[in-house]
């Protein structure tokens, strides 16, 4: 593999409480290349967090620690507002999970996709609506004319989030950070938003960052796949090499999932172990496939 | 300490001490906004002067005209200066204080029952009697509250009493909106259908049940509109349609003072200054107690 | 309307919906802003029967004969039972007969549009410094909440909700006209300008521009400029303070961490997308205050000597002129009540959504 697109080694974001700081990511660090990482974990396991620490964007007022922060070769942890700014939908975005609110519902969903382009490339508004058509074409729209003047509330959720990915990708960042892309969605378009991400991320050469609940879906869609748990990296291994995971949270996931020809009944009930919770003692290596004991 | 631990402790013995709990850690929380603490002191002073006017200041000062003093500016016998009539200024800023406590007192007694037996009704009851309570109130809540008062003011005649009714008939609406929502949200509540099984009669539940609940957010709206209030009586009270002379209400005597007001500005602008340090009072405290309540810092 | 092309769910049934549900609002609307305003005349007329003022002496004067006062007392139709007054009541200010004024001894109707536009010209100025100071200084308080700016507004927003307007008025007077001489005194005009411009609309202002008279508009300005702020200053206080809260709820939402992902820039965020939302929300309040400064006209009007509304009310009360207290009170409450449905309806057009039900 070439040089990593995201280097992140030792992200901890703690929120600080009145009774004591709560450590929602601890010590997590990982490569991301030209791939496609999965982040699977239960609810408050860290994984938006983790995203949203990359993109600068913690949620005040939270503390953001790294010991390394890089994406490509800028150090984002010297970056001032300003300068994150500039990295922010032109070297990295991020896909919120429900279109219907994280799309300004008082502007035409064109228009948001065309602001990006403003933004970084300094186009003029024709230039950028021009883009933005074209990019509404690259999502699979059909009559993007259209729908360029429609607002948020006229469109699908599965058109808003075509649009929102749109907008996310226009102005060529390298690296996206999808955060539960799909689970605000319809079963049956959330193939479609899927695939049409896929195609792009693929076509640009762009490295994806996929997060979710849903472990069936990281695995078949993913090359890699991170497990989290209560803010920490339990499991790190190929999508295809899930099978052989070695801590007992991963197989618990594992073992959850429904497969077909299998009795419903039979689902195992998820057992936590409460020393999962302690600090893993030496954070693993990026390669390594074996966390913990 | 021992009293502030027992009032603290996270698993009260008695529903006695959670409840007293919850008021002492609101009080905490309170006690940190400066500017709804100001308010409090502001609040506190305007009701002390009020009980104690007679022994701040001499009572007969207040209403005894002295020609001779006429227009007097600050001295040390009338730090505040006297009137067109030679009146202590400051004297009947003190017993000003009376009348405007009085005025706001019995607003609240007039406005909260009925806004709460328009409210609670209309939210307990639900259906038709919801919807006809609050298409009444709408009606009200829809009309220039100051210009409605002034016509009330005007047709029952100028004065106190009239003034108090006049604004009181206003300001009602909405105390019942209020008092229908918070109904809304407990009317399913579990305790309230337990009383209804054990065969508490409507009016129990209503008084006994649901009444002490409205009560804190009614609380805290009437001391966000005791401004209003005080600044329309003050308003009724400078067009001559409140209290009549000589009484020393504040808006009056700001009124009366406006005839001098290029030579002897302090006659005016002092009991203008009255009406709008109590009225930022309450406003400060409201302010500070809707903060606390909602749990903002 | 291009609402009906919605991209998403071509149904019949949808498509009903678009086009039925905004027709039903509106019926709604206009029921309820009838049902106000009956109600509204219901409580003029009301005050009416019951002023302990006699309205027939107030016609005859108190040393006519019996006769006389019987006749124009079957003359005002008194006799009649209440609600067949009501009808007639009704009838009347539908046709726009207020009844004539006692004091100026002309049509109440013919007095309000005379001195309407002086309180139009007043309350809208005060709205304009409203809305220009207030929504900013409440989106700078939103963004910098709990640090001094945010401060700052809330406490100069509390003084504003606790200023005595009549005592304002007057310190005001004080200290720009006697002491500093800033703006000119009481009163529209300068009685050298008075009758120089024809009334056109009745703002002065307007019609000095109008006619090129450069020294009257000067001079109507300065006049206006010390009871505009003051006006201006209270609704400033709401504005503001509504703005800030609308914003805090909107820099919640997850469109602007989308919009803080796409590297938009912070001004963009806040004064675009922030408040291109919060402004459906202050339509209403604006309209709020538009009424409101139409009510604080009657003491800021006392206080200046501004021959407005509220001026011509205040007199109307002292003389005991009920006809001119009520028609100037059904003029405001109409204004009012339209003012809220203008409202509902500007929202309609500001929010896409609003096209739709929820
Ligand atoms: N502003 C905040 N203050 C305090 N704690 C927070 C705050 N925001 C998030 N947390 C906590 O951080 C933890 C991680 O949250 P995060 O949103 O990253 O989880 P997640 O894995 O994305 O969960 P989900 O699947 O529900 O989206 C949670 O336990 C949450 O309670
Ligand atoms: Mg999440």
């Amino acid at each position: 593999m070439d040089s990593p697109l995201l280097r992140v080694r030792n992200l901890s974001v703690t929120y600080p409480g009145d009774d004591g700081d709560f450590r929602a990511v601890r010590n997590v660090s990982f490569t991301v290349g030209r791939e496609r990482l999965g982040i699977v974990g239960e609810s408050g396991s860290g994984k938006s967090t983790t995203g949203r620490a990359i993109m600068g964007l913690a949620r005040p007022p939270a503390r953001v620690h790294a010991d390394e922060l890089l994406l490509g070769e800028i150090d984002l942890r010297q970056q001032s507002e300003r300068q994150l700014r500039r990295l922010r939908g032109k070297r990295m975005a991020m896909v919120l999970q429900d279109p219907k609110y994280s799309l300004d519902p008082v502007m035409r969903v064109g228009d948001q996709i065309a602001e990006t382009h403003r933004t970084h490339l300094g186009s003029s508004k024709a230039e950028a609506r021009a883009a933005a058509l074209e990019m509404l074409q690259a999502v699979h729209i059909r009559d993007p004319e259209r729908v360029y003047g429609m607002y948020p509330h006229q469109v699908s959720g599965g058109m808003g989030q075509r649009i929102m990915i749109a907008a996310m990708l226009i102005a060529g960042p390298e690296l996206l950070i999808a955060d539960e892309p799909t689970s605000a969605l319809d079963v049956t378009v959330q193939t479609q938003v899927l695939s049409i991400m896929d195609e792009l991320v693929r076509e640009r050469g762009m490295g994806l960052i996929l997060i979710s609940h849903n472990l069936h879906l990281v695995s078949s869609f993913c090359d890699r796949v991170l497990v989290m748990y209560a803010g920490q990296i339990v499991e790190i291994c190929d999508a295809g090499s899930l099978a052989d995971a070695q801590h007992p949270y991963t197989r618990g996931l594992l073992a959850a999932l429904p497969e077909l020809g299998r009795k419903r009944g039979e689902l195992p009930q998820l057992q936590r172990d409460p020393a999962w919770m302690d600090d893993i003692a030496a954070p693993l290596e990026t390669r390594s496939r074996k966390v913990g004991a | 300490m021992q009293m502030r631990a027992w009032l603290l402790d996270p698993a009260p013995a008695s529903r006695r001490q959670a409840q007293l709990g919850g008021w002492f850690r609101a009080w905490l929380a309170f006690r940190r906004n400066t500017l709804g603490m100001i308010g409090l002191g502001i609040v506190l002073l305007l009701i002390g002067v009020a009980a104690f006017a007679p022994l701040i200041v001499d009572p007969a000062s207040a209403l005894t005209q002295v020609l001779a003093d006429r227009l007097q500016p600050s001295s040390w016998a009338h730090p505040f200066g006297t009137d067109e009539l030679g009146r202590d200024i400051l004297a009947r800023v003190v017993f000003g204080a009376r009348i405007t406590l009085t005025i706001v007192v019995l607003v609240s007694l007039i406005v909260v029952p009925i806004g709460l037996a328009i409210g609670l009704p209309a939210g307990y009851f639900g259906g038709w009697i919801d919807a006809a309570l609050m298409r009444f109130t709408d009606i009200f809540l829809a009309f220039p509250r100051l210009v409605l008062a002034l016509a009330f003011a005007a047709a029952l005649g100028p004065g106190i009493e009239n003034a108090v009714i006049a604004i009181a008939l206003t300001a009602w609406p909405p105390y019942a909106r209020l008092a229908r929502a918070e109904t809304l949200t407990r009317r399913r509540s579990e305790f309230i259908q337990a009383a209804e099984l054990q065969g508490a009669s409507h009016l129990r539940i209503i008084a006994t049940q649901i009444v002490p609940l409205c009560l804190p957010s009614v609380i805290i709206r009437l001391t966000l509109d005791m401004a209003g209030i005080i600044l329309t009586a003050a308003g009724l009270g400078f067009l001559g349609l409140g209290a009549q002379p000589p009484s020393p209400e504040w808006g009056a005597m700001v009124s009366t003072g406006r005839e001098v007001l290029l030579d002897q500005w302090w006659v005016a602008t002092i009991p203008g200054l009255a009406i709008f340090v109590t009225s930022l009072g309450f406003n400060l405290l409201g302010d500070g107690l809707r903060d606390v309540s909602s749990g903002r810092g | 309307m291009s609402a009906a092309t919605s991209g998403a769910g071509h149904t019949v049934g949808g498509v009903a919906r678009r086009i039925v549900a905004p027709l039903r609002r509106l019926g709604a609307l206009l029921f309820s802003v009838a049902l106000t305003f009956l109600g509204l005349t219901g409580v003029t007329f009301a005050i009416g029967r019951f002023m302990p003022i006699d309205p027939v002496i107030a016609i005859v004067g108190d040393k006519a004969s019996q006769e006389t006062y019987d006749r124009v007392y079957r003359e005002l139709g008194l006799d009649q039972p209440v609600l067949v007054q009501y009808g007639t009541y009704l009838g009347k200010i539908a046709r726009g007969d207020f009844g004539n004024s006692v004091m100026t001894a002309r049509p109440v109707l013919e007095d309000l549009v005379r001195v309407f536009p002086a309180t139009i010209e007043l309350a809208f100025l005060a709205l304009v410094i409203g809305v220009v100071l207030g929504i900013p200084f409440g989106v700078i308080a939103a963004t910098n909440r709990g640090r001094w700016p945010d401060q700052i507004v809330r406490f100069m927003s509390l003084v504003g909700y606790s200023m005595p307007v009549f005592w304002l008025g007057l310190v005001g007077l004080l200290l720009f006209y006697a002491k500093l001489g800033w703006v000119e005194g009481p009163g529209r005009l300068d009685v050298a300008f008075d009758d120089i411009v024809a009334p056109v609309t009745g703002m002065l202002t307007i019609d000095a521009l109008m006619a090129g008279e450069g020294d009257v508009f000067a001079n109507a300005l300065g006049h206006l400029v010390l009871p505009a702020s003051i006006l201006g200053f209270l609704s400033l206080a709401y504005i503001a303070r509504m703005t800030r809260s609308f914003m805090l709820a909107q820099l919640e939402q997850e469109y602007i961490l989308a919009a803080l992902a796409k590297g938009l820039s912070p001004w963009r965020i806040i004064w675009v997308h922030a408040l291109g939302n919060v402004w459906v929300q202050l339509v209403t309040v604006i309209a709020l205050t538009f009424g409101s400064l139409l009510e604080g006209a009657v003491l800021t009007e006392t206080v200046f000597a501004w021959p407005g509304l509220g001026l011509y009310m205040k007199n109307s009360l002292f003389a005991a002129d009920l006809n001119a207290v009520l028609g100037g009170t059904l003029l405001i409450g109409a204004i009012y009540i339209l003012l809220n449905m203008l409202s509902d309806l500007v929202y309609a057009m500001v929010d896409p959504r609003a096209r739709e039900p929820n």
